[in-house]
């Protein structure tokens, strides 16, 4: 399949285009403040590209991806407490924590369907939540400072802004690159096929639990990467990340940019966050405008911005 | 052991508030298949009115029942402006629409009332402990709630068993099309019923008003632990949820007032007051994983679909 | 015909499945032999789908045996028994709908060429999963629609595209649970003559409403009521059976009261 010419993709390459030169664009006018909003912008977008392949793609609807968020930062705030501060420690223990957490829940989870599954996974969450709130050692409630951001020997210094900017948006290209590998390998094809029609895979000779399963774990763990991201972006990280609102901003993320489109979570990440940051310049009050317009896409834009794209590149 | 039965109370009178919230929730979702995240901010509102109204009216009851009223009507103008074009919808639509309420309903009421929290006192004649057993002393307005709450879960039973409208709902949560073929305004049911439920979690909202404070995002937390129970109770059983509401308002509230000592029964002082308050917090997520895993379908499935 | 002294490659003992107070499947056995078509027919309501269910593993027995090719399958899970080479296709078409045709297939192809957990290379680019799922669409007349998605396909098309994803399993048994239902007289007769093309192929057991298509393709015919057989036999021999005409003459009726 030849990628072909038309809004959603233009769209996509516009957008990659612009986020590459971004930094140039701030150091000519002095901006910085648009580099860190989009640092943050690039670490939300990958947590919703991963919430995407499972959600878009395999038609499972966690309502607890948040929870990845806050394993990461915590991995990385933990050992960083701990005396260790090399990123080369803190980042694999931060995907494989994650991943051991989307395999343990994953595993309960999938047993269950529909909108028990929405709620199993939110209740894990919620421990996750809770269990943070109760390391005393670590912050508890009021969360933990990282004091220093992960060292990498010298290779990258996450303290510079523009560095740190290109490594998180380095990250959102290899997770989106990995994602779109994934869905359409032999693999996503199962998964997506699942999604479909579970009974049909199963009669077919798919067992769907082990590959859902797989793919619950993958999601995880590139969320789990974005939470690691996030604790050095913002030198902290508290229970709060895990809330169930927190998640349910990432599934907003998704679905109003597009869900199963590649690029419609980093859409997502951008209009919302974007929208919620202009709100917030010119009123302290930005939910009164925010929430009708989400109200408004889901009446008005199904398929969410992509999904609109696509319409209009149609005729 | 009056402790015991104290806390017992305590978490009966949670329980019933739960069930006040669930019910609402059980009904909209089991019968319109709505998702509402957004019934949780119906909760802070109810706590603001009454908080208001109280306010103005000088009277506890005056501005309780205004508040209920205005939480209805709020309810059926939401239903009919925005959520009936929902139904039918995908889940994870109602879910990013009502996400979107919760925005709009955090900022109106900073707007409206100020970020900071309002606190709502109760008159002198709710605030005297009552004997209920010989040696045992109970404050009358958890008293009262208990027995307010358990009224309207008996005029809830009545109506949904034995009249017609009644009829209606549990026909229209155990099948959803049989009630279109009826040939009933579904429409002015399901407006109903929203405004029905709405008013509820009013209700729980203006009784929690006093024991806790009127404050922005009060009904987010309340609401996980409402779909916590509906999810447990089977999605769209009235009587599921009442069991639930209990089973979970009793457990959530003697986890707390007695984990921490049993755990420094089995574990050293600190690890216990690090782990009591995680894990009594967890328990209620906990129970409902264990029996998601164990009866995927909640314990009482409404009926087969 | 078959013969009958051959290893039966289906071979169903005292097979019992009840529904609360409804016995769905009540004590059935019966064989079917290597390379015959065995048809199942019976009144609504006789228990075809569930037995059919139970074979291909969507659904539990409560007791009795299943034996595939020489080994027991009761206990197995669905997806195993298709790699043993059961394959079946649905009553109600439930095909992937958002996928193409061609997708359809290759998925199947790819169910029995290994495990799926490649998570790099491009799946529709596999050249021999393509060529599988060319040849199976080819083989059901549908090789010039390999690229529509399925909710695209008209009613006949999606019936012979389930043919196409069972015969890409390669399987040894085909399980076809009324492929003729809601098919005009056109599309009937282009899935009989598939049908008697294919059973040169693979042993096929049938379950069909379509009196003339039986009796047209089967070797053998089993009749159940009431999840029970009451007949078994050729052709002629269930013609002349006193209590299948007698279960018939209701069914008739029925039939035409509904259709």
């Amino acid at each position: 399949m030849k990628p072909k010419l038309n809004a959603s993709n233009a769209v996509a390459a516009l957008l990659c285009a612009a986020l590459v030169l971004l930094p140039v664009y701030s150091a000519a006018t002095g901006n910085i403040f648009i580099l860190t909003l989009f640092t943050r912008i690039a670490i939300y977008a990958l947590a919703a590209a991963s919430l995407n392949l499972i959600m878009g793609y395999g038609g499972m609807m966690s309502f607890g991806h948040a929870a990845y968020l806050g394993i990461g930062g915590y991995a990385v705030g933990i050992l960083a407490t701990e005396g260790i501060g090399s990123g080369f420690i803190q980042w694999p223990v931060a995907l494989a924590a994650s991943a051991l957490f989307a395999l343990l829940i994953g595993a309960l989870s999938l047993r269950t369907r529909g909108v028990y599954f929405i709620m199993i996974t939110l209740a894990f969450a919620q421990m996750a939540y809770y269990v943070a709130s109760a390391l005393s050692r670590y912050g508890g409630d009021d969360g933990l400072t990282v004091y220093k951001r992960s060292d990498f020997a010298g290779l990258i210094n996450l303290s510079d802004r523009t560095q740190f900017y290109y490594l998180c948006l380095g990250c959102l290209f290899g997770g989106l690159y990995l994602i779109w590998r994934i869905v359409n390998s032999r693999f996503g094809l199962v998964v997506q096929g699942v999604r479909s029609n579970e009974q049909r895979m199963q009669a077919i000779g798919f067992p769907a639990y082990r590959y859902r399963l797989v793919c619950f774990v993958i999601a995880g763990t590139i969320c789990g990467l974005a939470g690691a991201l996030l604790a050095n972006n913002t030198d902290f990280v508290s229970p709060a990340v895990m809330y169930w609102t927190r998640s349910g901003d990432l599934m907003v993320m998704v679905i109003l940019g597009g869900m199963g489109s590649l690029f419609g979570p980093v859409v997502g990440a951008i209009v919302y966050l974007l929208l919620e940051e202009l709100l917030s310049q010119f009123t302290e009050y930005s939910g009164l405008i925010l929430g009708p317009v989400l109200l408004l896409i889901v009446l008005f834009a199904r398929g969410g911005i992509m999904g609109l794209l696509g319409r209009m590149s149609r005729g | 052991m009056y402790l015991v039965v104290e806390q017992l109370l305590n978490g009966l009178q949670f329980g019933l508030l739960l069930f006040l919230l669930a019910a609402g929730l059980t009904l909209v979702f089991g019968i319109m298949d709505f998702v509402n995240l957004a019934h949780g901010s119906l909760y802070m509102m109810g706590a603001y009115f009454a908080a208001t109204f109280v306010t103005w009216t000088g009277s506890f009851v005056l501005g309780a029942l205004l508040a209920l009223g205005a939480t209805l009507l709020l309810g059926i103008v939401l239903e009919y402006v925005a959520l009936r074009h929902l139904y039918g919808r995908d889940h994870l639509d109602q879910v990013l629409a009502t996400f979107g309420l919760i925005l709009f309903f955090n900022d109106a009421v900073r707007l409206i009332w100020g970020p900071a929290g309002l606190a709502l006192s109760l008159p002198a004649w709710l605030t005297v402990p009552v004997q209920i057993i010989p040696g045992v002393y109970y404050p009358a307005y958890r008293l009262m709630i208990i027995v307010v709450a358990l009224a309207v879960a008996a005029m809830l039973y009545l109506v949904v068993m034995r009249t017609r409208v009644g009829m209606l709902i549990r026909a229209g949560a155990s099948n959803r099309e049989m009630i279109g073929a009826l040939g009933i305004n579904i429409k002015l049911l399901f407006t109903l019923v929203f405004g029905l439920g709405a008013a509820l979690a009013g209700l729980a909202g203006l009784m929690q008003a006093p024991i806790l404070t009127v404050q922005i995002g009060m009904g987010e937390n309340i609401l996980i632990l409402a779909f916590v129970i509906i999810v447990i109770g089977g999605i769209g059983s009235i009587r599921g949820a009442f069991m639930a509401a209990i089973f979970v308002g009793i457990i959530d509230t003697m986890g707390r007032a007695f984990l921490p000592d049993l755990l420094r029964k089995v574990l050293s002082g600190a690890a216990a007051s690090t782990a009591a308050p995680a894990l009594s917090s967890m328990l209620i997520y906990l129970l409902m994983a264990i029996i998601l895993v164990l009866r995927p379908e909640g314990l009482f499935p409404a009926a087969k679909r | 015909m078959a013969d009958s002294l051959a290893e039966p490659l289906l071979r169903v003992d005292n097979l019992v499945r009840r529904y609360g107070g409804i016995t769905a499947t009540d004590n059935l056995s019966m064989e079917v032999l290597p390379g015959e078509l065995h048809a199942i027919i019976g009144p609504n309501g006789a228990g075809k789908t569930t037995l059919i269910s139970q074979l291909t593993g969507q659904v539990m027995p409560n007791s009795g045996t299943i034996r595939f090719a020489g080994r027991d399958v009761t206990s197995l899970p669905s997806y195993k028994r298709s790699r043993l080479g059961l394959a079946r296709s649905f009553q109600i078409t439930s095909l992937l709908k958002d996928f193409s045709a061609i997708d359809n297939v290759a998925l199947a192809a790819q169910a029995h060429d290994g495990h799926s957990f490649r998570f790099w290379g491009n799946a529709r680019k596999e050249r021999h999963l393509r060529d599988t799922a060319r040849a199976a669409l080819e083989r059901v007349g549908l090789g010039k629609r390999a690229d529509i998605v399925v909710s695209q396909l008209s009613h006949g098309e999606q019936r012979e595209l389930e043919l196409a994803v069972a015969l890409a399993t390669k399987p040894q048994l085909l399980l076809l649970d009324e492929p003729m239902a809601g098919l005009g007289v056109t599309e009937s007769a282009r899935m009989v003559a598939l049908l008697k093309e294919l059973r040169r192929e693979v042993t096929i057991v049938l379950v069909e409403h379509d009196m003339e298509a039986v009796f047209a393709l089967a070797d053998r015919i089993t009749v159940l009521v009431y999840g029970r057989v009451i007949a078994c036999g050729v052709p002629d021999a269930i013609r002349k059976h006193e209590e299948v005409k007698r279960a018939y003459l209701g069914e008739q009726h029925a039939v035409t009261r509904h259709g």
